[in-house]
Formats: structure tokens, C-alpha cells, sequence
């Protein structure tokens, strides 16, 4: 670690010494970023990383930001949930960087909430989570679930035919509330008590024959199954193994993934799982000029024709833009000003069309779902015809109904209760 | 007998007459506007497209319908002609889908694919199975009475009747009664058909029927819902008594893979004592092993791709062994006597490993596929054998014969049964203790890298891969007796079968908490594990 950062003062002297003069402080604008290049999760988090030093660069190519440099400062949290507390305050602290775009998992999230809110920076956060929070200094610009799990139940509902779920999902903040908001959403439908099976198994979890025999069992009750998955990272592709070894076809039981996208089809071979579905906002496949550009960079960038894209990059991608945007119509990287800029940014995304922030600080996008193809890749079979708004608080939760959230002037508050008319009501 | 079957044929060559001039459309020409048209629109319009040239019933447009399922079936965007395609080098190589006959090739841009959704596929199989019914190969009139029993589409009992009046092969025959069986209860007719086909179903008494016989049981009523409630419990019964033999046909399973997990551990910890926590990481690099040796064999020797786990074996072995064996030399040969210290450095070593292959390999998942012999399933009764865990437990059965034999029969083996159990003495009598410590250490090391290119079957191949067995392992070796490989083999196959037998009631993560809150106890009551060696040797 000391090593890059070493590297890093090292380039940025000889940069200050070839423009002449200036200390390197004044001259670049510092970018961090905060994710794990080690550990558990550095198989979906290294990516981002080099997604997000590509953006950097060709920012850069384009003459930087405010007539600056941008530089970019890593720092690797280790998949360790304190640790990225820690480094959180370093990047701010120690290194004085302007916006920080980072971390994966909800709990290492909830981990630097309180660094950022202390020291009044700004965080980028790429990833589909569970909602139920919104904070001044956090963007979300990955889905929140009714830009994701809402639509992907309706579209199984609706074009499937789907009477029975099965909500399997790995034990931890994200699926637990992620299955309560759908529980509680298929109930107001209709769906009966006996037709729903939630079933949470560990972190990692690998041998999945008795969950995918329970599958069938209870697919064969005589009512259309599906599955909904949120299932995490490395033990999916077990999951998918069994499925497809057991013979359980996607015309029969699909199942409907969250956590799935191109880089964790990567390590499969998807032949035998051609149908089953995933919701996303964004798709390898998307038949768009801005995203066969992107994908073109990307692949040049890491020197690799075959590595993908996902949702979580274009996520960087439609953040790192709308940071650009703010600080340009701020004229400053001062967080204050770029929060209140940043709002009603609007920046094209890479589906073809335009992703907006929005007031609670999370943002609009198109809620996809694809299907699995025989090459790795989604094939989009429904989307929504407009863009939807994030909704950091559900309508179907108790404690959250009466939510709202709007960062705006007069009002100012993640969490208003428009039932009781304060600012503070309940909810995490 | 002879009487029936030959009205039933006659009735057969009705049909085909009456069909005669349906067949006569062959002509190739006259089915093109209806192909040209599955290309036209979105879905409902493709699905309604499907149903004209199902109704054409005329099998030339059999081999369209299936790359459409497949998603080979692909538009030529400048004049709207569809063509079967496969990928051939950037572009495509295009077949007609009506003379099959090969049509030239066109550019990746120049073509669109026409898209399904699991809607169309299901509408395509059951399309396919009443076009298909009649086809000279068995295997094929199977899979298309199985996709008539999966959509119960009751039109399609005349096609079956057809078919069954013609069937020669008592396989398929049987599968058609089945399926006529499905579409009868979907359909109109009478009860005292539908009794019959549920007779046929409760003979066939697997969760498919039973699926069915509960979607009668709650929209019929009278006589046809107390039978179909008969035949429910009578499965249902049936069922309960094969799901505890499912449970320990998964119990073992389980148990194999912790085997193989923890039997070189079972060495290097049981046996020589060293705790050591790079034992993961063996496992993982036998799993890259498999990686590489695939990747090698994808772009020289594609034909040898079914032999890739064999190759790897001996590979997979002698990589991780010679690592071990590096390993013994370079750190743990100083450490003998001091296991905390022992522990932290095989802990750095682990993570140093983790992180070689993270940059060599990338951070992401490689891709391990599963040779032909190692996908799929078979039926057994009613319960479900997938192969790839077949034959892990074979060969993890294999692997501790093999072992067992090493340790037992060969000079080595007596070796280093002899420096483990008095180091000095063995040291008197002229054995080279330095040497065989290190050939110990290194024979675990590559049966972990052995385990390896079997566990890549079932499991991500990631640099994370060692991380999930480490603990397990030791819990299989603390169990069983550390020091006794039977023990190892009885403790992996018992900690397999207890999990198995309460996931279904405590769900995974509870049921994992109960096999170390029992595995806890246990060590309470018999502090070596099952198997405790005896004698002096343990002072040792």
C-alpha cells in the first residue's frame, strides 16, 4: 500500500515539476477511491477500481476539470468492513481528496456513513442496495429496489405467470430486507402465505443440493414457480451449477437474479442456463452508440476483448459524470457546493437515454430484464417504457411508508415524515 | 388385439391422407412467407407466428422452429430473409432454414437475431413436440412427448393417438400414455377418461405427475377429485420415503467433498502435526492447474477436451506437491515444536499465495468446464443422481484407497509412519528424517492439489476458493482423530449426513451452527475424535 502511495506522490511531483513550478496540490484534483483489491469481495471490486481509472483518464484526455488534472488515489480496503472506515478517513484526511466513489457491500457502506457525514465529504455508491437510507453525503447511484426487484416481480407476474416464489437469498442486510419489501408487495397482491419459501443460506455457500431439490419439491405443487435470487457473488456460480445439473430448465422454474450480471457468468458455462433471468439498469448488450464506445475504452483499457461491462461500472460511469457536471456548475470541488449543484444533474447513461439525480440522491434509470444467453451475455427481453426514480424509502415496509427524502433547501432531510411532519422519523 | 391395432392404423393413414395435401406444400417456396414472418414484430406477434406454421403441420418447418429455440434463427436487416446462423469466424455462416441447404455468410451488423423469451420457448416445445411425434428416431419422439406432457396442451391428444398407434418402442410408448394422460386432464373429456389418465399418472408416480394430479385435486370435482386425491397421497407417500434417501445420497455427497477437502490435511496436520493454514490455498491451485491445463487444450486439442481432468490430475499433483515441498523447506522445517508460530507463518504464506494468483489470474472467476461425463443427471426412482457428484464421491473413494495403500504397503509410506511416530529412533536406524518430512508435507500438498481439480467441478474457481474448505477441513481432521485417516473418511461422511439431515428443518445456516455446536460437544466428551490414536506414540 505504501507502495502506491509513494508511486502516487512520486507522479505527481515530476507531473508539478514538468508544468512548472506549482506545488502538485493546487494543480490536480484528487479523486479516491475506496475499494477492495483483496479479500472476498476484490472479485467484484477490483473492476470497479479500473473502471473508475479509466473514467479518470480519459477525463483527463479531455483537459481534466476546472482547468485542473484529475488524479486518482487507491487505496485497498481489504473486503475488511472497519477497514474501510479507516481508509475513508485517510483519503479525506490525510490524502484531501474532493469526492470519493467506493464500496460494494451494504455493510461496508454503513461503515463510512459516519467518516463522510463527520468530515462532510462525498461518496459515490455504484451498487443495487436495499434502500431504506438516504445521506446527505452519499449518492446512490446504483438501484434501489424498486428500480430493480419491484419491476423484475411484475415482469414474472405479469408475462410469466408466476403464482409461487421462492425468495433464496444469502444471509446477510441486503436479501433480508430486499425479501421483506417483496414479501410484503407479493402479500398486497394476492399471493397467499403458503406460496412464498424464503430460504437464506451463508456467505459462500457451495454445496447447493438440498436448496435446489427444495426448489423442485415446491415447484411441483401445480402452480408456475420462479425463483428470486439474491443470492451474492461467489456462490452463485455453485448455485447455477446444481441448477443446471439437476435439469431444472428456465421454461419451467426461471429464476430471477439480482446479484447476477456479465462478471459473474464469467467463471460458468451458461449453455445449460440460457432463460433464467436478471434485473439490472444496465446490459452488456445494450444496442447503444454510448455503450459500444464504452465497452470499445474498456476493453482497450485493460488490454482484454473479452472482459465485460456491468451495471455497477455504468453506475460509476453515470456518477463519475455527474460529479464532472456539478463541480463544473459549481465552479468548485467544495462538497457543500457540489451537493447542492449536483442536484437535477442530468447525464446521458449508456442505454440511451438520460439519467437525472434526484432530490433523495438517488437517480432515474430504465429497470431491464434480460434473459441469459448460450455466450455469457443478457439478451434484454422487457424493459420499463419510461425511466423510474429511485425510491430510497419503500411503500411497502411499516416503519418506512411515510418516508420521504429530499436534500433540497428548505427541507434538507433524508428521512421526513410526512405523516407526523417532522424531520427524524423512524427507519435506520 | 391385432383387431384394435390395425383400426388404429388405418385411422393413422386417414390422417396422413387427409393430411396429404398439407405435405404436399413442401414445396419450400410456399413456407418462406411464413418463415419471413417470425422476424416480423415482437413476441405475441413471433408467438402467433409459430402457431400458422404449426398449423401447416408440416415437419420442413421443424428445423426453423428449433434454431429459433436454440437462437440460431437470425433476419438479414436488408431485405428481412431469415436464415439459420452459427458464428463462423466475425460473421456468420448462414443455412436456409427451409432446404437446409448453406446460404452464404453475412457480417456481424448485417443480421439481427430474432429474440425469445422463456414464453416462446415453452409455445416452441410444445410446437416442436406435436411436429416431431412421428420422427424415425426414437430419442427424438421421446423428447417431444415429454414436451407434450410439460405443456398438457389437450390438442395435442389426437396427434398422440396417432403416434401411439404407430409407436414400435415400449420406452417411448410409455412416455406417450403419459403425456396423452397430462393433456386428457387439461382437457374436456369425460371422467371416466380422466379417471384412466390418472391411474396412468399415479403408475408414474413422480413429482411431475403428482405436480399435475394436485392441480386436478383442486379444480375438478366429484369421482375424478377423489381419485386424483388417492393417487396424491399415494405419491406423496412414495416421495417422503425416497427424499430420506435423497438426504443421504447428499449427506455422502457432502461428505466426499469434505474428504477430499481435509485427507491431505489429514496429513500434514494428522499426521505430521503441522498446522497449516495454506492448506486452502493447495486446494485452489489445483483448481487453477484444471484452468490452465483447459485453456491449453481449447486452443491446441479441442477433441481432448473430455480427457482434461485426467491430464490435469497428475499435474495438479505434482504442482501443488512441489509448492508444499518448497514450502516444508523453506519455513516450516524451522518451525517444528512451535505451532503458533507455525500457524501464523502457513497463514502468510496462505495469503501470499491468494494474492500470486490474484494477479496472475485477475481477481475475477475463471472458467472450469464441466467435461460431457460430468454434466447432466440421472433418475434413480425418484431421486435425482447429478453426475459431477457421482463421481467426486468416486473418486474421492479413490483417492483414500490410494492414499491408504501408499501409507501401508510401499516403503515410504513405513517411513513415514516411522518418523511420525519416534522421530529419534527412526532417525537411529538410518531414515533420512529431513527428507521424508518434506515428502510428507508435499504428498498432502498434492492430494489437496488432486482435490482441487475436483472440487473446480462443483465450485467457483477464484483465489477465495481455499478460504471456504480451511475451516471445514480441520473440523473433519479435529473430529475424526487426528492422526487416523479412517477417521478423517468416518468424520467427513458423518458431519456430511448430520447437515444434510438438518438443513432441511434448520435451513443452511442454522444447520451448519448445530454441526459445530455438536462437533463442540463432542470434543468435550472424547477430546481426540472418533478414532483416538493409542499408546505411546501420542505422547510423542
Amino acid at each position: 500500500m505504501k507502495k502506491t502511495f509513494t508511486k502516487l506522490a512520486l507522479t505527481g511531483l515530476l507531473a508539478s515539476t514538468i508544468i512548472g513550478g506549482a506545488s502538485a496540490q493546487e494543480d490536480t484534483i484528487k479523486v479516491g477511491i475506496l475499494h477492495s483489491l483483496s479479500g472476498t469481495m476484490a472479485i467484484s471490486e477490483t473492476t470497479l477500481k479500473d473502471a473508475m481509472l479509466m473514467l479518470i483518464e480519459e477525463q483527463n484526455k479531455k483537459g481534466g476539470l476546472l482547468g485542473k488534472q484529475l488524479e486518482a488515489v487507491v487505496v485497498d480496503p481489504a473486503s475488511d468492513w472497519p477497514l474501510f472506515a479507516e481508509k475513508a478517513r485517510e483519503l479525506i484526511e490525510v490524502n484531501g481528496v474532493d469526492a470519493v466513489f467506493g464500496c460494494w457491500t451494504s455493510v461496508s457502506r454503513k461503515s463510512v456513513l459516519p467518516v463522510f457525514e463527520e468530515l462532510n465529504s462525498i461518496l459515490f455508491y455504484p451498487v443495487q442496495y436495499e434502500g431504506e437510507e438516504s445521506q446527505r453525503n452519499v449518492f446512490y447511484t446504483g438501484a434501489a429496489p424498486n428500480q430493480q426487484a419491484i419491476p423484475a416481480v411484475d415482469y414474472l407476474m405479469n408475462e410469466e405467470g408466476v403464482e409461487r416464489w421462492v425468495l433464496a437469498g444469502t444471509d446477510y442486510v441486503y436479501p433480508r430486507t430486499t425479501n421483506k419489501i417483496l414479501e410484503a408487495y407479493l402479500k398486497s397482491k394476492g399471493v397467499a402465505e403458503e406460496d412464498i419459501m424464503i430460504n437464506y443460506t451463508p456467505f459462500g455457500h457451495s454445496d447447493w443440493q438440498t436448496i435446489v431439490s427444495d426448489i423442485k419439491t415446491f415447484g411441483s405443487a401445480g402452480k408456475k414457480t420462479a425463483v428470486v435470487s439474491t443470492i451474492n457473488g461467489d456462490a452463485n456460480v455453485p448455485f447455477y451449477k446444481e441448477l443446471g445439473n439437476a435439469g431444472i430448465k428456465a421454461e419451467d422454474i426461471p429464476v430471477v437474479a439480482f446479484s447476477v450480471g456479465e462478471e459473474e457468468l464469467a467463471g460458468l458455462d451458461t449453455a445449460p442456463l440460457v432463460g433464467h433471468l436478471a434485473a439490472w439498469n444496465y446490459f452488456q448488450s445494450a444496442d447503444t452508440d454510448a455503450n459500444a464506445e464504452f465497452i470499445e475504452t474498456w476493453q482497450a483499457y485493460v488490454g482484454d476483448d473479452n472482459r465485460v461491462t456491468n451495471d455497477p461500472m455504468e453506475a460509476h460511469f453515470i456518477g463519475f459524470n455527474m460529479w464532472v457536471e456539478a463541480v463544473e456548475k459549481a465552479g468548485t470541488t467544495d462538497p457543500d457546493a457540489v451537493i447542492d449543484a449536483i442536484v437535477g444533474v442530468s447525464v446521458p447513461n449508456l442505454t440511451g437515454g438520460y439519467s437525472a439525480m434526484m432530490p433523495n440522491h438517488h437517480i432515474t434509470k430504465p429497470v431491464l430484464i434480460g434473459e441469459i444467453q448460450d455466450d455469457g451475455q443478457f439478451e434484454t427481453v422487457w424493459e420499463t417504457s419510461g425511466l423510474v426514480v429511485g425510491d430510497a424509502w419503500s411503500d411497502y415496509l411499516d416503519g418506512s411508508k411515510d418516508l420521504i427524502s429530499d436534500w433540497r433547501a428548505p427541507l434538507s432531510c433524508g428521512n421526513f415524515n410526512t405523516a407526523t411532519g417532522k424531520c427524524g422519523g423512524s427507519g435506520s | 388385439m391385432s383387431l384394435l391395432k390395425s383400426f388404429f392404423l388405418l385411422i393413422g393413414l386417414m390422417i396422413c391422407t387427409l393430411s396429404g395435401p398439407s405435405f404436399a406444400q413442401s414445396d419450400p417456396e410456399a413456407l418462406r412467407p411464413l418463415i419471413n414472418g417470425l422476424a416480423e414484430g415482437k413476441y405475441a406477434e413471433t408467438e402467433k407466428q409459430i402457431g400458422a406454421l404449426v398449423a401447416t403441420g408440416d415437419p420442413a418447418v421443424a428445423p426453423a422452429l428449433e434454431a429459433l429455440g436454440e437462437g440460431d434463427l437470425y433476419a438479414r436487416k436488408s431485405d428481412g430473409a431469415v436464415f439459420i446462423a452459427k458464428k463462423a469466424g466475425k460473421g456468420y455462416a448462414l443455412t436456409d432454414p427451409l432446404t437446409l441447404e448453406p446460404a452464404g455468410e453475412a457480417g456481424r451488423r448485417e443480421v439481427s437475431k430474432i429474440k425469445v423469451n422463456n414464453k416462446l420457448r415453452r409455445v416452441l416445445r410444445s410446437a416442436l413436440g406435436s411436429l416431431t411425434l412421428m420422427a424415425a428416431d426414437p430419442q427424438v419422439r421421446m423428447t417431444a412427448a415429454e414436451a407434450i406432457f410439460k405443456a398438457r396442451d389437450p390438442e395435442g391428444i389426437e396427434a398422440l393417438d396417432a403416434a401411439l398407434a404407430a409407436e414400435t418402442d415400449d420406452g417411448v410408448r410409455k412416455v406417450m400414455e403419459e403425456a396423452r394422460a397430462a393433456a386428457v386432464l387439461n382437457s374436456d373429456l369425460d371422467d371416466a377418461r380422466k379417471l384412466e389418465a390418472i391411474e396412468t399418472l399415479s403408475v408414474m408416480g413422480n413429482r411431475d405427475a403428482l405436480s399435475l394430479l394436485i392441480g386436478v385435486q383442486s379444480s375438478a370435482g366429484g369421482a375424478v377429485r377423489d381419485a386424483a386425491t388417492q393417487a396424491v397421497t399415494k405419491i406423496q407417500k412414495s416421495i417422503a420415503a425416497w427424499d430420506a434417501a435423497q438426504n443421504i445420497w447428499y449427506g455422502l455427497s457432502l461428505g466426499s467433498v469434505l474428504l477430499l477437502a481435509a485427507i491431505g490435511l489429514a496429513i500434514t496436520f494428522g499426521v505430521m502435526g503441522v498446522i497449516n493454514m495454506a492448506h486452502g490455498e493447495m486446494v485452489m491451485i489445483g483448481a487453477y492447474v484444471t484452468f490452465v491445463v483447459q485453456e491449453l487444450i481449447r486452443t491446441s486439442a479441442p477433441g481432448l477436451f473430455d480427457y482434461s481432468l485426467l491430464i490435469a490430475l497428475p499435474l495438479a499433483f505434482l504442482t501443488s506437491g512441489l509448492i508444499g515441498v518448497a514450502i516444508e523447506r523453506g519455513v516450516i522445517r524451522w518451525l517444528y515444536g512451535r505451532p503458533l508460530e507455525t500457524l501464523l507463518a502457513t497463514w502468510g504464506i496462505s495469503l501470499i499465495l491468494q494474492q500470486a494468483v490474484r494477479s496472475i489470474f485477475g481477481p475475477t472467476n475463471r472458467e472450469v468446464g464441466n467435461p460431457d461425463w460430468m454434466s447432466g443427471a440421472f433418475e434413480l426412482g425418484q431421486m435425482t443422481i447429478t453426475y459431477n457428484r457421482m463421481w467426486i464421491i468416486v473418486f474421492a473413494m479413490l483417492v483414500f484407497a490410494g492414499l491408504m495403500l501408499v501409507l501401508k504397503k510401499t516403503p515410504f509410506g513405513l517411513y513415514t509412519r516411522a518418523v511420525t511416530q519416534n522421530r529419534r529412533m527412526a532417525a537411529s536406524m538410518g531414515i533420512r528424517t529431513p527428507w521424508v518430512d518434506a515428502m510428507t508435507f508435499g504428498l498432502g500438498s498434492g492430494i489437496a492439489g488432486i482435490a482441487g481439480v475436483a472440487l473446480s467441478q462443483i465450485d467457483n474457481v477464484s483465489p477465495n476458493l481455499g478460504q471456504g474448505y480451511i475451516i471445514d477441513s480441520f473440523m473433519v481432521v479435529v473430529f475424526g482423530g487426528v492422526g487416523n485417516l479412517w477417521g478423517t473418511l468416518v468424520g467427513a461422511m458423518t458431519l456430511g449426513i448430520v447437515n444434510k439431515f438438518l438443513e432441511p428443518y434448520a435451513g443452511a445456516v442454522l444447520g451448519k451452527i448445530f454441526v459445530l455446536v455438536i462437533i463442540i460437544l463432542f470434543i468435550q466428551k472424547r477430546p481426540r475424535g472418533l478414532f483416538a490414536l493409542k499408546g505411546r506414540a501420542v505422547e510423542a
